[in-house]
């Protein structure tokens, strides 16, 4: 989805005005750090996806946007403006909750007016505005149910339209299709693209799922321990991961510790121990020779082949174990000195040359550019 | 296999019999026997009333005498006393819930273990006689009392005020005595109420003020609606409160009963008012009741 072409990659241009910021800010529960140090610029009509585990800071920084929680140091700002000290109701941002916090004694009628009331609109404003919003989510025929008279997605839906209903500047989502099973919430995602898109409105959404943030974002601030470790988008994310968390975290790797051991201008050739071989880089690197670095290769970006290769990149090792997941399989191949290297291939045929592979002995093959050079 | 199932039956039988059984021989018995004397008339004896049924030439008679009843609704004193008993309870009620709620929303809202502090501290005067605490606002409210004594050494009054024997020091009593009975469904109401619920309704754009007006009330409906009802009922039929620091004006029910039963002795009279003032707390108690069980259907 990031590829949409109605989209204008405004990060990329130095001269564009950041619509939402994060300046230095860090947020201490009691003493304890929970957000440190995050500088953060968002941009109009961006869909950004806040990615951690939990305990990363994701939510609170979130909630410091809302407005929840005020940062200890830093500030927030929005549109130009300094919201830092703005409390919650008067800020031009809506949040959808992770546990959508629907009103139990209201209808979905009343739910969705809820902030319209709070405006102060005339009534029949309120009543055309909330029509047209249950019509976008599809709920017309439900205004009159409490909330409890309605299914998971029928409710995530209720809380979105209320989130919508006032045109915020920003709408914020908090781990918004957590509770959904997975067909619904592929469904669901597509539909939160679309709605962003026709809406032209700024979302960020806080999730621990990465194919989720993959998904929907623009895109993508990795957290870790209080800080942002990353912010790029879903494509460099994943194929250039700017450290081992990041790398590890998202999608699967397999890490190798290295030595530098040859810099020619620029072309290094590494040494890694659990590899018992070195790796010849076509890509430029930084590094001095004897500094250790991590080298970093997605499980299907390398090849499994019977023959003995003669490529520069090669090792041989033996078929330790085999998942397979239907739309591809994962081979964990064990190399002589014990270390082991996970592969993934996807199932083109319906029976596999390795399906059942268990137990042999075969060649580990990847090209000079698969992999990435890590020096944190 | 169904005798299996069958003893398993007559095991939950058993678990919802223990309370009917307790209600039987504790309420329903006891209502039976007032109920008895209430339809029968006095007399100068040891039961000072007749009996209601009797062998006369070995045929069961039965004597209802429903001129007890007649009585009170003949007698202008006895409906004024209920009147009077309702609305001093409603107006405690009011007072009690006023200040409980507040009380009850700052100990829902605090910290452990300040919250159990708090909690505690509510509770914490049970544990004196009830008499004596009574006797206490006495020493605290009459004309050369602590109260009247501090307002007049600030300077905020030039002449004692008269509280005692007056409505107000019922007024306070009462709320005093049955503070806790409202602080604690309230605050169990309040600490259930899901916090995120106010994120939500700041977030749409409420102040504190309309949040709490248009989430925290309406939520918290069951924990006010148990409150009163728990301050409301026993103040109706309160004796103690209004002897002690009422007037001889305070006219309340409780007190006509005790009048009845052992200045006049006449049981039947006191029994027919028990059993009227029975009916004045029902009424209100089971409209309540059912406003109470829609709201908890709504919220749960």
């Amino acid at each position: 989805m990031s590829s949409s072409p109605l989209l204008v990659k405004n990060w990329l241009d130095p001269e564009a005005k950041p619509f939402i910021e994060f300046r230095g800010v860090t947020k201490l529960f009691d003493g304890i750090p929970a957000v440190r140090d995050v500088n953060l610029s968002i941009y109009q009509n961006e869909l950004f996806c806040l990615l951690g585990g939990s305990g990363s800071g994701k939510t609170t920084l979130l909630r410091m946007l809302a407005g929840f929680d005020s940062p200890t140091e830093g500030s927030v700002w929005i549109d130009g403006v300094d919201i830092t000290q703005v409390p919650a109701y008067e800020r031009p941002v809506n949040m959808m909750f992770q546990s959508y916090a629907l009103f139990p004694h209201m209808t979905v009628f009343d739910n969705v007016a809820y902030g319209l009331k709070r405006d102060g609109l005339p009534k029949a404003q309120i009543a055309e505005r909330v029509a047209e919003l249950l019509e976008l989510v599809r709920l017309s025929a439900y205004a009159k149910r409490k909330p409890d008279q309605l299914s998971g997605g029928q409710r995530q839906r209720v809380a979105l339209a209320r989130a919508l209903a006032k045109r915020p500047k920003v709408l914020l989502l908090d781990e918004p299709l957590g509770a959904l099973d997975k067909n619904l919430r592929e469904d669901t995602q597509l539909e939160l693209i679309k709605i962003q898109e026709s809406l032209g409105m700024t979302f960020i959404v806080v999730t621990h799922d990465q194919e989720e943030a993959m998904t929907l974002a623009t895109r993508i601030g990795v957290m870790d321990e209080g800080y942002l470790v990353q912010t790029d988008e879903p494509h460099t994310i994943y194929e250039y991961p700017n450290s081992t968390y990041v790398a590890d975290f998202i999608g699967d790797i397999n890490l190798f510790e290295c030595v530098v051991t040859e810099n020619d201008a620029g072309n290094l050739v590494l040494s890694a121990p659990q590899l018992e071989t070195t790796i010849e880089l076509d890509d430029p690197v930084v590094g001095a020779v004897n500094q250790t670095l991590w080298y970093a290769i997605r499980p299907e970006k390398m090849r499994l082949t019977r023959d003995p290769s003669t490529a520069v990149n090669a090792l041989k090792g033996v078929v330790h174990e085999i998942a397979y997941l239907g739309d591809f399989s994962v081979y964990w191949i064990d190399l002589a000195n014990g270390f082991r290297v996970r592969i993934s291939r996807p199932n083109i045929s319906r029976m596999d040359d390795f399906a059942e592979a268990w137990g042999e002995e075969v060649w580990i093959t990847w090209d000079g550019s698969a992999g990435v050079v890590l020096s944190q | 296999m169904r005798l299996v199932a069958k003893l398993k039956s007559l095991q939950r039988d058993w678990v919802s019999w223990v309370p009917t059984l307790w209600l039987g021989v504790f309420f329903l018995i006891p209502f039976l026997v007032v109920l008895k004397i209430s339809l029968s008339q006095a007399t100068i004896a040891m039961p000072p009333y007749l009996p209601l049924f009797d062998w006369v030439e070995s045929a069961l008679e039965i004597r209802l005498d429903f001129g007890n009843y007649l009585f009170l609704i003949d007698d202008p004193l006895y409906g004024a006393a209920y009147l009077e008993s309702v609305r001093i309870a409603f107006v405690s009620t009011v007072i009690t819930l006023l200040i409980g709620y507040p009380m009850a929303y700052m100990i829902a809202t605090a910290r452990e273990p300040r919250r159990t502090l708090l909690l505690l501290l509510v509770i914490l005067p049970f544990w004196t006689s009830f008499l004596l605490r009574v006797y206490a606002w006495i020493a605290i409210l009459k004309t050369n009392g602590l109260l009247n004594g501090l307002l007049m050494s600030l300077g905020l009054i030039s002449e004692p005020l008269v509280i005692l024997q007056t409505d107000l020091a019922v007024y306070i009593g009462i709320a005093y005595t049955y503070l806790p009975f409202m602080v604690l469904p309230l605050y169990a109401s309040l600490s259930k109420l899901d916090r995120t619920l106010l994120e939500a309704s700041e977030d749409l754009g409420a102040t504190p003020w309309i949040s709490f007006v248009t989430v925290t009330l309406p939520l918290t409906i069951p924990g006010v609606i148990a409150g009163s009802l728990l301050v409301f009922v026993p103040a109706i039929g309160e004796f103690v409160i209004p002897a002690l620091l009422g007037g001889n004006d305070t006219l309340m029910i409780g007190k006509v009963l005790w009048n009845e039963f052992f200045a006049n002795r006449d049981w039947p009279i006191a029994s027919a008012v028990a059993i009227i003032m029975l009916f004045v707390i029902v009424g209100p108690l089971m409209w309540l009741n059912r406003i109470n069980s829609k709201t908890e259907e709504a919220t749960s």
